[in-house]
């Protein structure tokens, strides 16, 4: 089976009836007529009507949460998405059993989001353009990043360095996955290496970050971009507000940690509206090409 | 003898400690009886110790790596370095405590750069330091020494011993993830030896910033670990009380780190803990990094930084 029929039965897995094209699943018969509450705004939407607009909500601009499948139509040119290393699983190394086992919750997140990992990675075309691109999905145990999405992203950044291509990383995570301990606290460092190379061979990275990006994956891959770009309302941050109020015994200012406190302290490059964001990536790639002789320089 | 700080362990031993030389104080001529109970009781001290100390769990060692009278940065630097020259601050924020930053020279004639996360040596210390816990000038303090030690090729030697990156608004508001991002990404391509050592804690990112390169030597008692035992436990059972079975979970300590192929070597500390005897721990460590920079000499630069890479790149466990 080839990547691309796998990755299309993995979604008609999730979707009773796909229309559309493929791995851009149209609405289906369940997610028909189920009206979803906006938390921004309270209004009432109709499921199918938020699906077509790209889950951004008609009345205030709330971003809902996106699948990575959603996030790919959204984002790439049709059809032009393949996935790689998708045969990579995760593994218990530690043994890890608490109150739930590692395996039980590795087991719970792959039925929940129909997912095998927390990142997607492959080739795509944006407006025309060759990318590798990574989208990961909160799913999955909170697209928390373990051995399998170090090893995806650092995978993806060598693809991108080998075929002289840009990269794009769509973030969202927890952080580390606790459960894979000193294995996955250490994919920060590997990734970040591998961007490094990337960089270094003088080729572009932008990263989109969304709702929530927390952790180890904002303390490495995630801020390495040469261009940052973050969806309205997302928050953002390295601790998470909980254990920030906790330390601090303060009630944390309005707005702390959204992208819009990251805009106002200079952590950001734009906020960028889900409407736009493909446009925009697209110009902004267009600035970012490689110049002729290659190399980092300064 | 005056103690400053029981480990939560070590209580029923200290208790029993306590009690012996009690009846020590009292008068045997008056009570001859006592005697024989002395006796026995300095016979079920010996029992105890051994029972405490022979199979430390990982939460045992934790608190050791916790340790207030725990040999810290400091000390190393003062033992191990002749003509050191501390430098300070980030060009941009400030000068953050929490990080030490310098140079200096081993004992073998070795010039190196030094970074450490520093801890006090008491309150007042502490409070200036941060508990060690620091901010993203205190990463960006330490960029500044790893490109001098690029730019001068002097190798990187890093001592690390914190409960994380301080986890306040001002420090998520100034870059705190961007700070340890670009921290990893500069140390992934020293063109220089790195040696890191584990003395007490490893906290995380916070610890990582300053906490990979071409070795790692862990004390014997030190811990390196992707999240607290205290908050593993919060997110697994709602209770941080927990945190022993947390610790347990997490392979953090060093003996754990070497199977996992992530730390090289462990330096053993004597019985109870580094804080009971500093001296011979802190020379141990001072031949251990002259000895992982002589295995790295001749190495060409690029060569180090390729071989990082792949140290780095052989880290995780998965299906493929």
């Amino acid at each position: 089976m080839s990547v691309t029929d796998w990755f299309s039965q993995r979604e008609r897995r999730r979707y009773t009836r796909t229309g559309g094209g493929q791995g851009r699943p149209g609405p289906s018969e369940v997610a028909d007529g189920i009206w979803v509450q906006c938390p921004g705004c309270k209004r009432a939407l109709l499921e199918r009507e938020l699906a077509e607009k790209v889950r951004v909500c008609s009345g205030c601009g709330h971003h809902f949460a996106m699948t990575p499948t959603e996030r790919i139509a959204s984002l790439v040119d049709d059809g032009t998405f393949t996935e790689i290393d998708a045969s990579l699983t995760p593994r218990d190394p530690l043994g890890f059993v608490a109150v739930k086992s590692y395996a039980e919750s590795l087991s719970a997140a792959r039925e929940k989001s129909g997912a095998n990992e927390a990142v997607l990675t492959g080739r795509a075309a944006i407006a025309g353009a060759g990318v590798v691109l990574g989208v990961m999905d909160f799913r999955f145990i909170g697209a928390s990043m373990g051995s399998v999405v170090g090893e995806r992203v650092t995978r993806a950044f060598e693809l991108a360095t080998e075929e002289r291509l840009p990269a794009v990383m769509v973030t969202a995570s927890g952080g580390a996955r606790m459960q894979e301990g000193m294995l996955s606290l250490m994919q920060m460092a590997k990734t970040s290496a591998a961007v490094r190379r990337h960089s270094d061979a003088g080729l572009p990275y932008l990263s989109i970050l969304t709702n929530p990006t927390y952790g180890g994956v904002t303390a490495s891959f995630a801020v390495l971009a040469d261009v940052i770009f973050a969806e309205p309302g997302a928050m953002i941050g390295f601790a998470g507000p909980r254990l920030v109020e906790q330390t601090i015994r303060q009630k944390l200012p309005k707005g702390f940690q959204t992208s819009e406190s990251m805009l106002k302290h200079g952590m950001i490059d734009r906020i960028v509206a889900r409407t736009e964001l493909r446009d925009t990536v697209a110009l902004m790639l267009s600035y970012l090409t490689p110049r002729a002789g290659g190399g980092a320089g300064v | 003898m005056t103690r400053r700080h029981v480990m939560e362990f070590e209580r029923p031993l200290f208790a029993l400690e306590d009690k012996l030389d009690e009846l020590r104080r009292l008068d045997t001529a008056e009570n001859p009886e006592l005697t024989a109970e002395i006796e026995a009781l300095a016979l079920e001290l010996v029992r105890l110790r051994a029972a405490t100390y022979e199979h430390l769990d990982p939460w045992a060692r934790v608190q050791i790596a916790r340790h207030p009278d725990r040999p810290k940065t400091e000390h190393y630097v003062g033992a191990l370095f002749d003509d050191v020259v501390e430098v300070h601050g980030d060009r941009t924020f400030g000068d953050d405590e929490a990080i030490f930053a310098g140079f200096g020279t081993l004992a073998g004639g070795r010039r190196v750069a030094v970074l450490g996360h520093r801890k006090g040596v008491d309150t007042k210390s502490n409070i200036r330091r941060n508990f060690g816990s620091p901010h993203p000038e205190g990463y960006r303090k330490a960029m500044r020494v790893m490109r001098l030690a690029d730019k001068f090729g002097l190798p990187l030697v890093t001592f690390l011993d914190t409960a994380g990156a301080y986890p306040g608004i001002e420090a998520e508001e100034r870059g705190q993830a961007l700070a340890i991002a670009e921290s990893l990404s500069l140390l992934s391509g020293l063109r220089v030896p790195v040696i890191c050592v584990g003395i007490g804690e490893g906290g995380s990112g916070g610890a990582l910033a300053i906490g990979f390169g071409d070795r790692l030597i862990m004390l014997e008692n030190a811990y390196y670990s992707v999240i607290s035992p205290e908050m593993c436990s919060n997110i697994l059972y709602k209770d941080p009380a927990q945190a022993s079975t947390a610790a347990a979970c997490l392979k953090l300590t060093a003996g754990e780190l070497v199977e996992l192929g992530i730390a090289d070597e462990v330096i053993p500390e004597p019985t109870g803990g580094a804080h009971r005897d500093s001296v011979p721990v802190i020379t141990a460590v001072g031949v251990a990094v002259e000895r992982a920079l002589a295995d790295l000499d001749g190495i060409a630069p690029e060569g180090l930084v390729q071989t990082r890479y792949e140290r780095l790149r052989a880290i995780g466990e998965y299906d493929s």
